[in-house]
Order: structure tokens, then C-alpha cells, then sequence
């Protein structure tokens, strides 16, 4: 875990996060790591508020892909190019270096295939940036450990009867899964449970614990 | 038998009439010098078209929107007939305040080639011989009649389209125009159809066809010459299609079993069922608008119609490198253009890299939603043109 760089301190980063204007702290870190007029797919875009976000304060040139016809359609609506479709199945149709960025925000855990998913990605795309509820988080931890049951927080508000989230990780979890396919981390934010960026510094087992999200900039290697 | 026979050539002079002048249409004709070239390697010329705009264009002649009709469609899309109060064929979608809205795009409807409302088509007059053409008119295809548009484009002085939209054959010529005129087309809106015409979709147009060409009225296709009227064979082709157009789920909702007009069956073939009442209807109203033979022309050229097989057999180079945007829509409960056509356009439009938005509208309504009360396309229409319109610049509207 040590190979990782973590990222340097960004002004930018911290005051978008101080002045965020009602916008999801985690969607402006995910924005954050994009460069500006990039070539963006943004998979599993739900409402279309990071494409938005994107578009508005990157200026990017911004696709999506949603599964629920009701978040495509509103997407459409919005003037955002967004089509009905499945990560798992759906990433294989696109070619190679189609895009500069390929986004998969909050939508990891919920796929068939989570490597499968992040192969694609960064074929299609030059670099994906990946966010993800961290299912180490001490809270995870306690309410599996004492109370017996599978956890429910803000993050994972769902029964475990009726959650789309099917390929839980942690932190920890997808540092291994990236180091196992030869991907290249360049950057990555943990957040706390009020939504703001842990301390750089922090060792591994820091983030891990009290990381509830973390965001990814990834690249091929080599 | 006599007065059976006046009525007939009484509706073949009124027919040849909207053939060749049809009402409250603007005209467009091209001479010898300016010839449509076909697919059949051959020239139609001289030809017309007819048509309707709506709206203004702007000075910089940037709002210009073309709406392609559908098989039985005609130019009127937004007008209100002066006689029979009818309106038209899409003023759900174009007017004023509309998702297309006329007071902020300069809308143009033409009739397609080989139609029976004003432009030219195998019931207009053949200048060669003063007679209807009938078959001896050319085949034409989709790409045709979106050459015949390119060719009035010209004439009004229009080099490029803010945007393009039509469903079920209009879709048709929506992509055609995306794939034969890239740099003249902004944006496109292909709404129910398909790339290609399905195996299912041609078997239907042949039915319908030879129902058709079975009429003893048909005459070989000379029944204007001889005064008469294949009238049943194009109800019953008209009734055929009609089912296609709804839905299992909308018919059962809207006749079920109910019998027309009776507590009880008659034991004949007396039209029992609501569900039969309403398909004769639709097959003897039809009758009365349109032209068999055109009929025949416009399904043939659906049928023929695979923008693939003109490129290679790889959609995706049909638009590659496309700087048009995509707007593609599907109604779950069309049989006639299902949602997978159009998820064959999106993914060759994704392989091609344009700029796509693709979004199925839960209906029970059948093909035929496209041209009926559906908020969803509606708010879909509206924000892709507003999006559209934005990077246009067409957000100031230029006065008159």
C-alpha cells in the first residue's frame, strides 16, 4: 500500500469544498480531479448532477450512461447526452480511448462485476476516477461486530434484503483490487463521515477506519 | 352501379387535384436542369414539393427546424385544415409554447417523394404523357426523399438544419440526414425507428401491398386512368398496419371484448366487436386521403431502407466522426420499432463517438405514442433542442 502517492494539498479542491453552493461534497472531489474540456463519460449518472457540475465548472464534454429510466429521461430533459444502460454489459460496446475520463461515482459496489467494470473503464477511458462507500469505516465495524447485523449507515441506508449493493469494499479492498490489475493510483481523497477530506498525512489504516468515502484518479500503466 | 362509378372518378379527379395542387401548401419546383437523382439509377425531373413552414427564420438562418412525416403522414404537421377543422398531424409537439416551438424555430414540413399530397409521386400528373404516373413511376428510397429535402434546402437558401425530428419512417429520414449530410445537421431527433427495416416489418408492408394489388379495382396500378378505386384492398392494408401501430395492452384497454352497438352477438360477420367497428373505420377513413399506389411506393421504400448495408455493413461508419447531436427515444410497448432498434442506433452512434441521449418512454400505446400526448417525449424534445439551442446560440431570438 505504500506504492500509493497520495495527492498533494490542493487550493483549489479546499475552497470548492469550503464553498460548495449545495453541491455533494464527493461529486466536487470527483470533479475536482477532472481537467478542464476533458472528454468525459460519467457511468451510472443518476440525476445527471456531476455531468451538470461538470459542464458548468470544467467545461467538459460530458456523456452518461444511467440504469433507471426515470434518472435518464430527467438527464435527457436537462439538455445532458445520457443514455439507458448497464455498466456490466453495456461498457463492452464502447472502443478504446473514447473518452479522457470515465467516472463510476457511488456505483462500484452496486455492479456484477467490479473488475470486469474497471478493465473497461480504463480501455475506454485514458483515466477513471472511482468513489465508493468504504465498508471498513469503524461504523461498519461495530454494528457487525456488536450489534450482529448487517450495517446500515447514511451511506448504505439499505436492508440487506433490498440493497442494489452487491460487491461491498473497503478502502483497503480496492488499493488490492488496483495493485492486482496493474493500475496506476495517482490520486485519492478519503472523506469522514461529516464529508470532509481526511488528513493527508494519516497513515493507511487511518483512512480505512475512518474513511465512510473515497475517491480515486486512476490511469493505465505504463 | 353508374352512380358507383361517378363517385369513383368524382375522388380520382379530387385525388389528382391534391397530387398536383394540393391545398394550403407552399411549392417548390425543380426543372430539367435541377433533376432528383434516385437510387434506381435513374432521374425523376421535372419534380415538385410541397410543403409548410412555421415560424421565422432567423437572419443568421440558424433556427431552421425540418420535421419528416411518417408513412401516411403529410406536410401539415402544425396547421389547422380550413375545411374540415382538422389539425395537424403533430401539433402536440409543434406550435407555439411546444416542445418545438414555432415562435422560436423556423419549422419546414415537406411531403416525401412519392407521396399523394402535392410533391411529386405516382399519382401525379407525368408531364411526359399528361397522366397519372402510377408504376411507371421510379422506386424510390428513404435516402431519396432526404436528397429531394437537401434539394429544397438549397432552394430556400438554408446550408444547415438546427435540427431534424420524426418518427417511425420520418426517424428514418431523421438518421438518413445524419448519415448523408452530417455538416448540414446540427441536431437529430429519429423518434420509434430503426436503422434497417426488420424481416417482421417488410412481411407486414407485403401483406398490405398485396391486399392491394388483389382489389380487381387496383387495375395494375392504372386504376386512375380507368376510373376507379382500390379502395378495399387499401382499407384492409390500412387495417393490417393499424394493429401493428397499438398494442395488445392498448387495444384490450380500449375495446376489450365489448360488442358494438349489441347486448349480444348476431352469429354473423356483421361487425360484432367494437375492436372490428373501429378497424373499419380507420380502413374506409384512410381510403379517403390517401393513394394506393403511393402506398405501395412508401412501404417499398421502407423496406429498403439499411443505412448499414451502405456503408460496408458497419453502422458505425454510417457516423463516424459525426459532430451531430443525438436525441434517440422508443416506447416500451412498440412491437413495430422495439426499444432494441434503437439501442442498435445508440451503441453504433457510442462505437462512432457522437454525441448521443437515448431514453425509453414507459407507454402502453404503442408505435403510435410518438404521435399522441406523451409528456415524457415532450420534456425529453424540450430539454435536448434547449440544450441544442444553447450551443447553437440561439438562446436570443432575432425579431422578425
Amino acid at each position: 500500500m505504500n506504492m500509493l502517492t497520495r495527492t498533494d494539498s490542493d487550493p483549489n479542491l479546499a475552497s470548492a469544498v469550503r464553498n460548495n453552493g449545495g453541491a455533494r461534497v464527493d461529486l466536487l472531489l470527483v470533479a475536482d480531479m477532472v481537467e478542464r474540456g476533458a472528454r468525459v463519460l460519467d457511468v451510472g449518472c443518476g440525476d445527471g448532477e456531476l455531468l451538470r457540475l461538470l459542464a458548468e465548472r470544467k467545461a467538459v464534454d460530458g456523456r452518461g450512461i444511467e440504469l433507471s429510466r426515470e434518472g435518464v429521461n430527467e438527464c435527457v430533459a436537462k439538455g445532458l447526452a445520457v443514455i439507458q444502460g448497464d455498466a456490466d454489459t453495456d461498457l463492452g460496446d464502447y472502443p478504446d480511448d473514447a473518452f479522457d475520463y470515465v467516472i463510476l461515482s457511488q456505483t462500484l459496489q452496486a455492479t456484477r462485476h467490479p473488475r470486469l467494470v474497471l478493465e473497461h473503464m480504463l480501455r475506454i477511458g485514458s483515466h477513471a476516477v472511482v468513489s465508493f462507500p468504504n465498508f471498513g469505516h469503524w461504523r461498519v465495524r461495530l454494528q457487525l461486530l456488536f450489534a450482529g447485523h448487517m450495517p446500515q449507515t447514511n451511506m448504505l441506508p439499505y436492508s440487506w434484503y433490498d440493497t442494489p449493493n452487491i460487491h461491498h469494499c473497503t478502502i483497503k479492498d480496492f488499493v488490492q483490487l488496483c495493485t492486482g490489475i496493474g493500475v496506476k493510483m495517482e490520486r485519492s481523497v478519503a472523506l469522514n463521515a461529516w464529508g470532509s477530506p481526511l488528513r493527508l498525512n494519516a497513515p493507511w489504516w487511518f483512512w480505512n477506519m475512518f474513511g465512510e468515502q473515497a475517491v480515486f484518479l486512476l490511469s493505465r500503466k505504463g | 352501379m353508374g352512380e358507383a362509378n361517378r363517385t369513383s372518378t368524382q375522388e380520382a379527379v379530387d385525388s389528382q387535384r391534391e397530387a398536383d395542387q394540393p391545398h394550403e401548401s407552399l411549392m417548390a419546383y425543380f426543372g430539367a436542369d435541377n433533376p432528383l437523382k434516385l437510387d434506381a439509377g435513374v432521374e425523376l425531373t421535372p419534380f415538385q414539393i410541397a410543403y409548410k413552414t412555421y415560424g421565422t427564420l432567423n437572419a443568421a438562418r440558424s433556427n431552421a427546424v425540418l420535421i419528416c412525416h411518417a408513412l401516411t403522414g403529410d406536410q401539415h404537421v402544425a396547421s389547422v385544415h380550413q375545411e374540415t377543422k382538422k389539425c395537424g398531424w403533430w401539433e402536440t409537439l409543434v406550435a407555439p409554447g411546444r416542445p418545438i416551438a414555432t415562435e422560436r424555430y423556423f419549422v419546414i414540413c415537406p411531403n416525401v417523394v412519392g407521396a399523394c399530397m402535392g410533391t411529386t409521386g405516382p399519382s401525379s400528373t407525368d408531364p411526359q404523357t399528361g397522366k397519372p404516373w402510377g408504376l411507371a413511376f421510379p422506386v424510390i428510397t428513404i435516402r431519396d426523399m432526404v436528397r429531394a429535402q437537401a434539394m429544397l434546402l438549397d432552394h430556400l437558401g438554408i446550408d444547415s438544419l438546427f435540427a431534424v425530428a420524426g418518427g417511425s419512417m420520418g426517424g428514418m429520414q431523421a438518421l438518413q440526414w445524419a448519415a448523408s449530410y452530417p455538416e448540414r445537421v446540427f441536431a437529430t431527433l429519429p423518434i420509434a425507428c430503426a436503422t434497417r427495416h426488420s424481416a417482421q416489418n417488410s412481411a407486414f408492408h407485403e401483406v398490405g401491398r398485396q391486399a392491394i394489388m388483389a382489389d380487381p379495382e387496383w387495375r395494375g396500378g392504372r386504376y386512375h386512368l380507368e376510373g376507379t378505386n382500390p379502395r378495399r384492398g387499401l382499407a384492409v392494408a390500412r387495417m393490417g398496419a393499424h394493429i401493428t401501430y397499438l398494442s395488445d395492452a392498448a387495444l384490450h384497454r380500449k375495446f376489450g371484448r365489448k360488442f358494438q352497438d349489441r347486448e349480444n352477438p348476431t352469429f354473423s360477420f356483421d361487425a360484432d366487436f367494437e375492436v372490428e367497428s373501429y378497424l373499419r373505420h380507420q380502413g374506409i377513413s384512410f381510403v379517403e386521403r390517401f393513394d394506393a399506389n403511393s402506398y405501395l411506393y412508401l412501404t417499398r421504400a421502407m423496406d429498403y431502407f439499411d443505412i448499414a448495408a451502405d456503408c460496408g455493413g458497419v453502422l458505425a461508419n454510417a457516423f463516424k466522426g459525426t459532430a451531430t447531436r443525438f436525441c434517440v427515444t422508443s416506447f416500451t410497448s412498440d412491437w413495430l420499432f422495439p426499444t432494441s432498434d434503437s439501442r442498435a442506433i445508440v451503441h453504433a452512434l457510442n462505437a462512432a463517438g457522437a454525441r448521443v441521449s437515448f431514453a425509453e418512454i414507459v407507454t402502453d400505446k404503442g408505435h403510435d405514442a410518438f404521435l399522441l400526448d406523451e409528456p415524457e417525449l415532450f420534456a425529453i424534445v424540450r430539454g435536448f433542442l434547449d440544450g441544442a439551442s444553447k450551443a447553437r446560440g440561439l438562446n436570443v431570438l432575432t425579431p422578425p
